[in-house]
């Protein structure tokens, strides 16, 4: 007799196969892309593994990563649960950076409390504006949100390239323009010695849970599953689309520019180009790995903060150039697409293990309840 | 004769566990028109589509001009002759006449030698009852025109037994009627076999001659429609007697209360941004419905849409009890205005959200849904879902299935579940039974019927003539995106409102 757990467990379990899946054929295609090269492919799968989380510095190596990836992440998560596919979190992440960092030259010196929290204020709103206009194009020019948050992201960076080399740069950063250097008091340390990660990560798991908490418990994710259900009924319904759909972006967008600001207040010091180093894109990765779960992407952002740390390991150890992570990576995004399409399934195998596996005993346990009361 | 003879033998088949068609036996007569007739889920397409190799049969003969075939492609069903008109058009809209009947044709060299085409269908055309413009565009062609164009195809493909699938539900009645006796006559002339599924009474009487009546994918009888009666038929469907009329007192309408909803000079645009509805002035009092009869296409769409907040008005207003109504949430919500439009799975509900979910749609950002300002109470959903689903008899009672894995006629019932609540006021309804079966279509021009008498006001727009005949106190005709004609139900005319639905307003008034 099939155990009725096992059932509940499954249903559960289902929405993660096609995540599996790909992680599988992933694996398998990458294995497959090593031998073509002669390397000793075998040794990538244990290596991969000890570069993320082999010891305790990789793993503080793999959560610094994972922390600004959670947040970029829900800049995509965010607005598809409206039924937006937002791409443009880059930019998001840049200007918000360069708001944090210029927020202490603009204010009267402060507190580092109520300095941090001003320049994490300074770095959403950049960050949700960005996103928020691709919102507000789509909803009110009819710009697709995909291509409009791409472009609104390259014309992004250009801002932020021109400021922070042009009107913005600090004289004293010579090779490398930045803006003026944080005050020490207003940058953000560790959570402790003998854990070597900034407060990012803490910031990225509380913004992940409360998102969870938003979509899946609050009224306002009730009515976000009906917008991005379909464009016609929530019309029908009178819900307020166009604002329900700029939220998200807001969100989203302000997610991501929190993500700037810990960059530039925990890691860099100051804003600089190193900021455009690509998590706003391995966002993009995280929330469809993570099929937009909230909760799902703070294993999903570990998991490629992993493979990222990995990846000197791997370059060192087997002499692959530094661009093979991006290889892995995009294999991975190719596989989550190729196996999304298992959705409609999972969908279908759900119903059927409701019916068989948990329904049908629970039935069982009724009759016997009414039968003993009678 | 060239009219073919079928025969089908034990006809079953099996989806899964779900018998959808068991032992069915029935017998085409050569050079006549037989109806199939069932209701939703009966087996009439199940068992045609094995007819015609789309979907074969598990078991049972075909057997044409009293030999056995097997039909297990659609390729088999070609080389009998036989063919198929399907509901929907499957002409390309941007081809001629000529070229739509041409391409049919499975057997086409590289190079297509259109001058002898070109005679070929000439000489075709000469020997048919009815002619089109071969050099015509397909998109000029009216609807019954097109329906035409698919009969001339299946006579072009030489096939011998046409079906025909629900052939009039795109046609105005004068169309429907043209077709239908286009096909009896070519049929009492020994040209082709007919066999058609429909859903009306009356083009079973006025055009076939033999019927058979499906349930739940059995036979339940067979015979020539001289020997039936339209009673006879329906209990045969349903298993029961059912004349379709509402039941209880219809009371009058009260002049005097002030208008429910008002409609004033409203102008509205189609996807294209061309104008589809033209000063569409109109009133709806409290305990009326006012039905709005027109083909598809005339802008009943645009309009629904327009009121319901689905789409932009370009001009006009629109005011419920007195205030102008812009259909926000908190208006509806006040002034108790409830819609059930046509295709209710997208229109009125989210596919992937459970059926407890879609009941709360319209309820959960309200108390007891919504606790402590913010939350939504899953328990409150599931519970309130539990009662709706037992009362509308929605099937299968799950309320945590996704409500795209039900059927039509229970999305229905679950949507209007939702929206009959006992505080409409103002309901805005469009299509609301169309391809659904005879016990849901009952029911739900039941709970209509009673929301009215209740004192709701009601818009309902409908294809279905009967339909508005049986519900509405007073009719509109829209043509062209113009309220073209009114009248008072009791005094309406099928004739006369036809005329106006086909544009024909001038011709049947001089």
């Amino acid at each position: 007799m099939l155990k009725p757990w096992l059932g509940r467990a499954g249903v559960l379990l289902l929405p993660a196969l096609p995540t599996l899946c790909a992680l599988v054929t992933t694996a398998v295609l990458f294995i497959a892309f090593l031998l073509i090269q002669g390397r000793p492919a075998w040794q990538a799968g244990p290596l991969v593994f000890e570069g993320a989380f082999g010891s305790l510095f990789a793993w503080e190596n793999t959560l610094m990563r994972a922390a600004p990836l959670m947040l970029t992440a829900l800049c995509v998560a965010l607005p598809a649960r409206a039924g937006l596919i937002i791409i443009g979190g880059e930019g998001a992440l840049v200007l918000g950076g360069l708001a944090a960092a210029v927020t202490p030259l603009w204010l009267p010196a402060l507190p580092a409390w109520p300095m941090l929290i001003a320049m994490g204020v300074a770095s959403m709103l950049a960050g949700g504006l960005w996103i928020g206009l691709s919102g507000w194009l789509r909803q009110k020019r009819g710009v697709n949100e995909t291509i409009g948050s791409l472009l609104l992201s390259y014309i992004g960076l250009a801002i932020f390239r021109h400021l922070v080399e042009g009107p913005l740069r600090d004289p004293n950063s010579l090779n490398k323009p930045s803006t003026p250097p944080l005050d020490s008091s207003y940058q953000i340390g560790v959570i402790s010695d003998s854990f070597y990660v900034h407060w990012g990560l803490v910031a990225g798991i509380v913004a992940c849970v409360l998102a969870w908490v938003l979509v899946r418990y609050s009224v306002i994710g009730f009515a976000l599953r009906v917008v991005g259900g379909n464009p016609r009924t929530p019309r029908m319904l009178g819900l307020p689309v166009d604002r329900l759909v700029l939220l998200t972006c807001v969100l989203g967008g302000g997610a991501a520019g929190l993500a700037g600001m810990f960059e530039v207040s925990a890691v860099q010091g100051s804003a600089n180009t190193a900021l455009i180093s690509g998590y706003g894109t391995a966002g993009i990765l995280v929330a469809f790995a993570a099929r937009h779960n909230p909760l799902a992407i703070i294993a999903c952002a570990i998991l490629l903060g992993g493979l990222e740390a990995s990846g000197g390991l791997l370059q060192r150890r087997l002499g692959l150039p530094d661009a093979t992570t991006l290889i892995l990576q995009g294999m991975l995004f190719i596989n989550l697409l190729a196996w999304e399409t298992l959705t409609r399934r999972t969908g279908d195998w759900r119903l059927w293990l409701r019916g068989h596996w948990i329904a049908a005993p629970r039935a069982g346990l009724e009759e016997k309840g009414e039968t003993s009361h009678g | 004769m060239r009219a073919l003879k079928l025969e089908t033998i034990g006809a079953s088949k099996t989806f899964g566990t779900f018998r959808a068609l068991d032992k069915v036996s029935l017998t085409v007569r050569a050079g006549t028109v037989h109806a199939l007739l069932g209701e939703n889920g009966a087996g009439k397409s199940t068992l045609v589509k094995g007819l015609v190799g789309y979907s074969p049969l598990d078991e049972g003969n075909i057997l044409v001009d009293d030999r056995e075939y097997a039909v297990r492609l659609p390729r088999d069903a070609h080389g009998l002759g036989i063919g198929m008109v399907y509901q929907h058009f499957t002409v390309a809209p941007g081809l001629t006449v000529a070229e739509n009947l041409v391409l049919a044709r499975g057997d086409l060299p590289a190079r297509i030698h259109w001058k002898a085409e070109r005679e070929r269908l000439s000489a075709f055309m000469d020997g048919m009852p009815f002619k089109l413009d071969p050099d015509r565009p397909v998109a000029a062609l009216a609807a019954g025109e097109k329906q035409k164009l698919e009969i001339l195809k299946q006579l072009y493909l030489d096939r011998r037994l046409i079906i025909l699938d629900e052939p009039t539900s795109v046609l105005t009645p004068q169309e429907a009627d043209e077709v239908l006796g286009l096909m009896r006559d070519l049929a009492h002339d020994g040209q082709v076999s007919v066999l058609m599924i429909t859903h009306k009474f009356r083009e079973v009487t006025a055009f076939a001659d033999d019927v058979t009546v499906l349930r739940k994918g059995a036979l339940v009888g067979s015979c020539k429609v001289a020997d039936t009666s339209p009673e006879a038929l329906a209990e045969w469907m349903m298993g029961r007697s059912d004349d379709r009329t509402v039941a209880g007192e219809r009371p009058p309408v009260d002049p005097d209360r002030g208008p429910a909803l008002e409609v004033a000079g409203l102008e509205v645009n189609n996807d294209k941004g061309v104008r589809a509805v033209h000063g569409a002035s109109f009133v709806v009092r409290p305990g009326e419905i006012l039905g709005v009869a027109g083909i598809s296409g005339n802008g009943q769409r645009e309009l629904t849409e327009a009121l319901l907040g689905q789409r932009k008005r370009e001009a006009g207003a629109v005011r419920v009890h007195g205030e102008p109504y812009h259909a926000s949430r908190r208006e509806m919500l006040d002034r108790g205005v409830h819609s059930l439009p046509e295709e209710p799975l997208r229109n009125a509900s989210v596919a992937s959200m459970s059926v407890a979910e879609n009941l709360a749609l319209r309820s959960f950002d309200q108390a007891p849904i919504r606790r402590q300002g913010w939350r939504v109470s899953r328990r409150v959903i599931r519970e309130q879902a539990r009662g709706l689903i037992e009362r509308f008899q929605v099937t299968p009672p799950d309320p945590d299935r996704p409500i795209g894995t039900l059927s039509g006629g229970n999305v229905q019932r679950a949507v209007l579940a939702r929206e009959l609540t006992e505080e409409v006021r103002v309901l805005i309804v469009s299509n609301p039974v169309f391809g659904l079966d005879f016990a849901s279509v009952a029911m739900i021009h039941q709970r209509l019927m009673d929301a009215r008498n209740r004192g709701a006001a009601v818009l309902l727009l409908s294809e279905d003539l009967d339909e508005l005949l049986e519900l509405a106190d007073r009719i509109l005709v829209i043509h062209d995106g113009e309220l073209v004609f009114e009248a008072p139900a009791g005094r309406a005319d099928r004739a006369e409102l036809g005329a106006h639905m086909a544009g024909g307003g001038e011709r049947a008034a001089s």
